[in-house]
């Protein structure tokens, strides 16, 4: 289990015309071990850099990383980010995408594949292992994604609207599989183990650490849905945290049926009542829309 | 699909057959003199001639491997400092005008340099034709390396990718699309290079044999010798598009 922290996080561009334009200002959270975290905000309020940051993509201006409690120095090596654009190798067979971070850590070509297939098995894709990203479609592709970045086993997750570009249903579907996933990785939450159906059935993936996953959505559906906890960015330019709101929902969440309870329109208001605000001033500056 | 191809077919033979028929007619009806456009009819003989009695292939031979030499030479060193600038924004900066300059040159002008340097053998063809490939290859391996995806550049180096595996795993294979694109080009000018460098002295090769006929006013000679050098190059890039079609298989998308 890792804990994330950001300490004082500020993070400067250049823009073309050689202003400089402050995207983060002054963040500090921390993301407890284990924990699942979710970050919304308007477009262009800087999440998409705080991801960056903490993968060590990108350097903090000002302000520091830590990992563990270790200051963060280069790529974050306990991390995997999955994007929200496609990020398969489009010249890779899917069997070889999902095996791609055991291939480059030089796992022997016979067991990553062997895991591969477990995982491939996990996300409903085995008959697919042979087809090519541009052969799948938009869901399928996702599974594959996150196949690749739950078979490095890494600790922490960094997701940046994975699922942002798939349509209501399939969405809602991703969103089952990546809670079902996570819920059933040791641990996976705060209370006991759970087992879900269909959901670790695979020898062949083996255990599977604990994750702690950061997640950044502009949909506060999505990120009440699946969250321990929702932090609500402000507009950009300078966001800052404006927002924390526990979601004191209980697990395993069943997602067809948690939108209509009371308890989460509830929250849904409440969190609402300040993200919409923050909502109305990027579209009033509309800088980035 | 094979039965489009198959019309494809047949329309390519058609619209040969048709350029060839014309050509022939303005001839039998005087329109055309023989004299400085041939006809279809006595080329064909002639390239029948030089075939069935051996003369050909000897000069096939020796443009074929001048061009080949100047293809891998070329694509070598093109891909291998497409890819060294691409990696490299300073280097790139510094060579850019350079580049540019050495590309300006009409390679005829190069032709006679260098026959006086390498000599009337094969290697000043060779050298001209790496003069032509060198910077098609160049430009198209560096536009592919400098058009690699971020994202995949950065989802790949998450996963755990060194440098050297990134390069491998991304940079290589985005490139090679750019690459096998030019691939065809290339090819072109390696014959191209290979043929002007003969046509401007040599004792051997396909170019001499169309500058000897150019010599004797002998057309019919000359179209010979086009007729073949187009030939060849048909089927050699026949050869390539095969080969790519497996390269860049995950490219065709069959749902």
């Amino acid at each position: 289990m890792i804990s994330l922290e950001f300490d004082r996080v500020s993070r400067d561009f250049v823009t073309p015309s050689g202003a400089l334009y402050r995207a983060v200002d002054d963040i500090s959270l921390t993301v407890d071990a284990g924990a699942f975290l979710a970050i919304v905000g308007p477009s262009g309020c800087g999440k998409s850099t705080l991801l960056n940051v903490a993968a060590g993509l990108l350097t903090p201006t000002s302000g520091r990383v830590r990992v563990d409690g270790v200051d963060l120095d280069g790529l974050n090596r306990r991390a995997t980010y999955m994007f929200q654009q496609d990020a398969l190798l489009p010249w890779k067979n899917v069997r070889d995408n999902v095996a791609l971070g055991l291939t480059l850590a030089g796992v022997k070509r016979v067991d990553a594949h062997a895991r591969a297939d477990g995982w491939l098995a996990r996300v409903g894709l085995t008959d697919f292992a042979a087809h090519y990203p541009a052969q799948l479609s938009g869901g399928m592709r996702k599974r594959a994604t996150m196949a690749q970045n739950w078979i490095v086993d890494r600790g922490l997750m960094l997701m940046d609207e994975p699922f942002s570009a798939l349509d209501v249903h399939t969405r809602q579907r991703m969103e089952s599989e990546l809670l079902a996933l996570w819920e059933a990785s040791e641990g996976g939450h705060t209370g006991p183990p759970l087992r879900r159906e269909g959901v670790g059935a695979d020898p062949r993936v083996g255990p599977v650490q604990n994750k702690t996953i950061l997640f950044v959505t502009h949909d506060l559906d999505e990120a009440i849905a699946l969250a321990d906890e929702v932090v609500v960015l402000s507009a950009g330019p300078a966001s800052r945290i404006v927002a924390r709101h526990p979601v004191p929902l209980d697990r395993p969440r069943d997602l067809m049926e948690l939108r209509t309870t009371a308890a989460f329109v509830d929250l849904y208001r409440a969190i609402w009542a300040v993200l919409r605000e923050e909502v109305v001033k990027s579209q009033r500056t509309n800088r980035h829309v | 699909m094979s039965e489009r191809r198959g019309a494809i077919l047949v329309w390519q033979i058609l619209v040969g057959l048709v350029a060839l028929a014309l050509w022939q007619g303005l001839v039998a009806l005087n329109i055309l003199d023989p004299f400085f456009v041939s006809r279809p009819t006595d080329i064909a003989r002639r390239v029948a001639t030089w075939v069935a009695a051996g003369t050909l292939w000897p000069h096939l031979a020796v443009t074929l491997q001048e061009a080949l030499l100047g293809l891998v030479v070329g694509a070598a060193l093109g891909i291998v400092l497409g890819f060294a600038l691409a990696r490299s924004p300073l280097a790139a900066a510094v060579f850019d005008p350079y580049i540019k300059m050495l590309n300006a040159i009409p390679r005829v002008v190069l032709a006679p340099l260098f026959l006086l340097w390498f000599g009337l053998g094969i290697w000043s063809k060779v050298a001209l034709a790496v003069t032509l490939v060198f910077f098609v290859m160049f430009f198209s391996t560096y536009q592919g390396v400098r058009d690699a995806s971020q994202v995949l550049v950065d989802n790949v180096r998450m996963l755990g990718a060194s440098e050297r595996q990134l390069v491998r795993h991304v940079l290589v294979p985005s490139a090679l699309t750019w690459i096998f694109s030019s691939l065809h080009t290339s090819l072109g000018f390696a014959m191209v290079g290979a043929v002007v460098g003969e046509y401007l002295g040599s004792t051997r090769g396909l170019g001499y044999v169309i500058s000897q006929a150019e010599g004797t006013f002998d057309t019919t000679g000359v179209f010979a010798g086009m007729t073949i050098l187009g030939i060849v190059v048909v089927i050699v890039s026949a050869a390539v598009t095969r080969l790519e079609r497996w390269l860049l298989r995950w490219k065709n998308d069959e749902r």
